[in-house]
């Protein structure tokens, strides 16, 4: 008879911790009910789910500090994961906002119900994600995300577009799955255990063969590079940003790439990193695999493909979905590094990431609720239509390019750090030459809206000034974070530490 | 003489613009009674007095400052200090990320300060000619100031990238939005060309910072503060070169140095005329300087190393620039504004060639090359500017014997040609004769090549002033510019012009015949600069050496 004691104790301990998460299953159960039940109100499951997310954010708060392994080391409770699930937090209860204000959704459907449920289910599987320290778990969890995400591609059913995108994300999403739950099987298979401590444990006493190992963590690799949308894991993003509601390609933009770094550097850290000698300067790396080239190789491809992609989209989802390709290059650059420096700029990138490509898709959504089109040669000479919302793309965009005095260059400027402080000048110089790539065609939008059409006579745009403190509450702080970005830095490198369960 | 004043000037002086800032943007839009807008006009006169101000406090900067004092490596004896922490983030791992608001002056920026206050208020006049979004082009004007003046005074590494950075995006809408007909064009080739350029700075920025722990430019000119086994540790590494390279490419572009030049014609032709005169006036400037406070006396053995290429680059540049602008006589398109673009970059050669022969003659040639250079241009781009805004053409052979119709004009501009060619009583004939003179001790044979470049320059020069002054009066421009007189109320140029113009005629004469003004404010720092390069750098003083 087993003793099962310390497992319930385990599991009680570790209910107290998973607080956060309860109340994302609490306001998932709670917004489809009190959809369902209202009648009268149209917006019910709007503001429950806001609810929601705020109390989540509070319980979220109070882990500050904590490192903790709970559910028989499924799950990790870290500073690090709390930065991850603060950033997906912050994304979710955005995009929601920004639904709110989307004709696309708003005028096609008598009630979002179900939309709204779906994202809070998608930042449920993203929180276990961002913690999972179990090769199962981190199936399990991009599965829930994933389902979730599939419909919210395809929600705005009608269109064609979004039909298409929903059916090409879900063919992407089960391939890449297959071979991810391949990979993983090659890895247990190797080392005899799902969970990452142990498979580290085994890797730094045990011998292991090189070209398996290989194998299933490329396999592996393949289905957080599907998350991120790598190259060459990456056709689908295009035609899925493009077909999807814009408020859902921002999420897929920011949130679940969010997921897919924090769990991409959790496996690789807690997998791979040899406990022995502690150098900050580069993680020891077990198996005799140099992942660093990896990387190296996958951000390259990455940022240098999104980037020319880019140059030759008109439509402006189309355009950014590209441009978050090559961003994910970019933080890929940090990754490959693959030590703690590395990890703080992505941190740091993120954040400042998540301020501006959700703040340039808001108003493109603004501007596609008014112009009926989200192409960038209908912008013309919108800087004179509408002032403030052009300005405000024009930070934003200026800041994804990452020129000062913005938080885009801060970030860069934190990965370029990391890059070259350990000695990768060959990547740090294709960094940058790519984002003089990525000038071109972000000013491309700037010349539409600022050089063509200036004597326009079209009208004005008019926007509540609700919609406007929205967009500026974002890209106030994406200016403010380019001049004084010390909280952000000193908020990321205390996260960076991933617990490593000693 | 006040070496340090209780008084935050240069705060002042590169923050003003965003007071003008403010007001142009808050000014409403309204029209008087006879629908004429004020709003315009406030903006207009808010702009002229914001930079009026700025040239006060300039020339208090120049009468305060102590030539004694020689900056350049030594930090006790920069004046008009500021120094703040700014950015203090905990890095564990790659140490503490200190960023300090770092202010100050020596005899290298002084010079500078002084012409882009001279520069900025002065292209106000023409600016009052824009009609079109003139708020949008006096916010976008000013905060092109304010990005220059904090060039200038940054001492530390990062602010200077800030500034430096600051300039693209207003730079990128001035030519755009208010140029010719293809400014699309000429504005991203500038913005991709700049921006080529100031990528690799920030490289090499954040591997200095590695190296020295620092931003502190001052600190990084000192081998000491470099930690030995770090990126840029040691001297004549590979990696070292690499680094210079990378700065002195991003600036040569700016400069701009052949073969780096060719967003400048566009740029120039495109531009409105204003900006055409702060492009060559100031932003070209900021080139050269980069190269003297940053690149070379961080790296001076890589200096060293490429000293002679550097050399070659000056006369390369010189000799090129005069035949392209000789060129302008030959093809079919003969535009005014193209020649003087590309007598820009063969001026700007010169000031290369200055810095390479690492002479003090040379060197202070070269400093105050870049002043007069940048006075002479603007007034010749103000002078295209005039014609232009008349007859709409800037053809060199539309025209013909403008000097019965247009006297004054036909004086001022003599003045400024002749400036630019180099004659003798002009200011750019004392800078000249500086560089060649401190260019031949190092480098005989290049000089004596860039020298035969002067008879070019005195060939287009003459060519276009007898193309555009003498002969025949074209049928088109018989009458009057403006028949009904109401722009124009007579065919010479106008109050506001000569305001503009007469300024800058007096200075290069002045100059001309009485240099010390500005000579005497950097011989000191010039000295210093070539006491901290001596060891590193060829000087020559034989024959021998190229």
């Amino acid at each position: 008879m087993m003793d099962t004691s310390h497992i319930t104790a385990d599991l009680i301990k570790s209910m107290g911790m998973f607080l956060p998460e309860t109340t994302l299953i609490v306001t998932f159960l709670l917004t489809m009910i009190f959809d369902m039940v209202s009648k009268k109100s149209k917006q019910i499951a709007f503001y429950t789910a806001m609810v929601g997310l705020i109390i989540t954010g509070i319980f979220l708060f109070q882990q500050t500090g904590l490192s903790y392994k709970g559910f028989a080391n499924l799950l990790v409770i870290d500073s690090y994961g709390q930065f991850f699930k603060f950033i997906i937090l912050i994304s979710s209860i955005l995009v929601i906002i920004f639904s709110y204000f989307s004709d696309e959704l708003q005028s096609a459907h008598s009630k979002l119900g179900e939309y709204y449920t779906l994202i809070i289910g998608m930042t449920f599987g993203m929180f276990l994600l961002v913690g999972s320290s179990n090769l199962i778990m981190i199936y399990v969890s991009i599965e829930i995300m994933s389902i979730s995400s599939y419909i919210l591609a395809g929600y705005t059913k009608e269109v064609k577009r979004a039909s298409e995108a929903s059916l090409k994300y879900v063919i992407f999403g089960a391939v890449s799955s297959g071979i991810m739950i391949y990979g993983i099987s090659i890895l247990f298979g190797l080392t005899g255990s799902l969970n990452l401590f142990e498979i580290n444990q085994f890797l730094s006493s045990n011998k292991v063969d090189t070209l398996p190992l290989l194998l299933g963590g490329l396999m592996i690799l393949s289905g957080f590079g599907y998350k991120i949308s790598a190259v060459p894991f990456h056709f689908w993003t295009p035609d899925v940003y493009e077909g999807a509601p814009i408020t859902i390609t921002a999420y897929l933009s920011v949130a679940s790439k969010a997921a897919g770094f924090a769990v991409m550097m959790r496996y690789f850290k807690t997998a791979f990193y040899g406990p022995i000698i502690g150098s900050a300067d580069a993680w020891n790396l077990l198996g005799n695999i140099d992942w660093h080239y990896v990387i190296a190789v996958l951000a390259v491809l990455t940022m240098t493909l999104g980037n020319l992609g880019a140059l030759w989209q008109d439509n402006m989802k189309r355009m950014l979905a590209y441009s978050s390709i090559a961003h994910a290059g970019y933080l890929l650059m940090a990754v490959s590094v693959m030590n703690d420096n590395g990890v703080s700029a992505v941190l740091i990138y993120f954040f400042f990431y998540m301020l501006m490509n959700l703040g340039a898709f808001f108003v493109v959504q603004l501007i596609s609720n008014k112009l009926k089109s989200e192409n960038s040669e209908d912008y013309s000479g919108l800087g004179y239509r509408s002032p403030v919302l052009a300005v405000c793309l024009v930070v934003f965009l200026i800041s994804l390019t990452g020129l000062p005095p913005t938080a885009g260059f801060i970030g860069k400027l934190y990965v370029f750090t990391a890059v070259l402080k350990s000695g990768y000048v060959w990547l740090a110089i294709v960094g940058v030459l790519n984002s003089v790539v990525s000038l071109y065609y972000y000013v491309k939008v700037i010349r539409n809206m600022y050089l063509r059409d200036v004597d326009s006579k079209e009208s004005k745009l008019v926007y509540s000034p609700v919609t406007i403190a929205i967009v500026l509450m974002l890209a106030i702080p994406t200016l403010l974070f380019g001049m004084f970005f010390t909280p952000i830095v000193d908020w990321a490198n205390y996260s960076a530490h991933i617990f490593l369960g000693n | 003489m006040l070496g340090t004043i209780n008084f935050p000037i240069l705060t002042w002086i590169t923050f003003l613009p965003i007071l003008g800032i403010l007001i142009v943007l808050l000014v409403p839009n309204g029209k008087d009674e006879k629908g004429q807008e004020l709003s315009k006009n406030i903006i207009r006169w808010v702009s002229l007095g914001i930079t009026f101000l700025q040239l006060v406090l300039a020339f208090v900067i120049y009468f305060n400052f102590n030539p004694a004092l020689t900056g350049v490596n030594d930090i006790k004896t920069f004046q008009f200090v500021e120094k703040l922490s700014w950015i203090n983030a905990h890095l564990p791992m790659v140490g503490d990320i200190k960023i300090e608001y770092f202010l100050g002056l020596d005899g290298l920026s002084v010079p500078m300060i002084l012409l882009t206050a001279i520069i900025c208020f002065i292209a106000v006049f023409p600016s009052f000619g824009i009609n079109k979004a003139v708020k949008g082009y006096f916010a976008m004007y000013l905060l092109l100031d304010l990005g220059m003046m904090g060039v200038f005074c940054a001492l530390d590494f990062f602010l200077f990238y800030l500034f430096w950075e600051l300039m693209l995006l207003p730079m990128y809408f001035l030519i755009g939005i208010w140029g010719g007909p293809r400014k699309e064009y000429a504005a991203i080739k500038f913005f991709i060309y700049t921006l080529v350029g100031s990528v690799f700075m920030l490289l090499v920025m954040i591997g200095l910072y590695h190296s020295t722990g620092s931003f502190n430019i001052i600190e990084m000119m000192n081998g000491h503060n470099f930690r030995p086994d770090s990126i840029f540790g040691g001297l004549n590494t590979t990696i070292r070169y690499t680094a210079f390279m990378g700065l002195f490419i991003g600036f040569a572009i700016k400069v701009p140095a052949f073969p780096f030049h060719t967003w400048l014609p566009d740029a120039h032709v495109e531009a409105p005329t204003p900006i055409s005169v702060i492009l060559a006036g100031v932003l070209l400037k900021m080139g050269a300087y980069g190269m003297m406070r940053i690149a070379f006396p961080i790296f001076p053995d890589a200096f060293g190393y490429f000293q002679t290429l550097i050399a070659w680059i000056g006369m390369i540049s010189i000799v090129y620039g005069a035949f392209c602008a000789l060129g302008q006589h030959k093809v079919g398109k003969r535009d005014f504004k193209k020649l003087i673009a590309y007598s820009s970059v063969s001026h700007m050669g010169l000031v290369l060639l200055g810095m390479a022969s690492m002479r003090p003659e040379g060197m202070v040639g070269a400093i105050f090359q870049m002043f007069n250079h940048g006075i002479i241009t603007a007034m010749l781009f103000m002078i295209v500017g005039v014609i232009y805004d008349r007859a709409h053409t800037r053809g060199l052979d539309d025209f013909g014997g403008l000097a019965k119709k247009m006297p004054v004009y036909t004086g001022i501009m003599a003045i400024a040609f002749f400036a630019a060619i180099g004659l003798p009583g002009m200011s750019g004939f004392i800078s000249e004769v500086l560089v060649f003179l401190g260019a031949f001790q190092s480098y005989p044979v290049l000089t004596v090549i860039s020298g035969l470049s002067i008879i070019l320059g005195a060939a287009y020069m003459l060519w276009a002033l007898q193309k555009i002054f003498f002969g025949a009066i074209p049928e088109k421009w018989q009458g009057p510019w403006d028949p009904t007189h109401t722009k124009y109320k007579t065919d010479d140029v106008n109050m506001l012009e000569k305001v503009a113009l007469i300024p800058l005629a007096i200075i290069i004469l002045f100059l001309g015949v009485y240099p010390n003004p500005i000579l005497n404010l950097m011989t000191g720092s010039v000295n210093q600069f070539i006491e901290l390069m001596r060891p590193f750098v060829y000087i020559g003083g034989s024959l021998v050496g190229m």
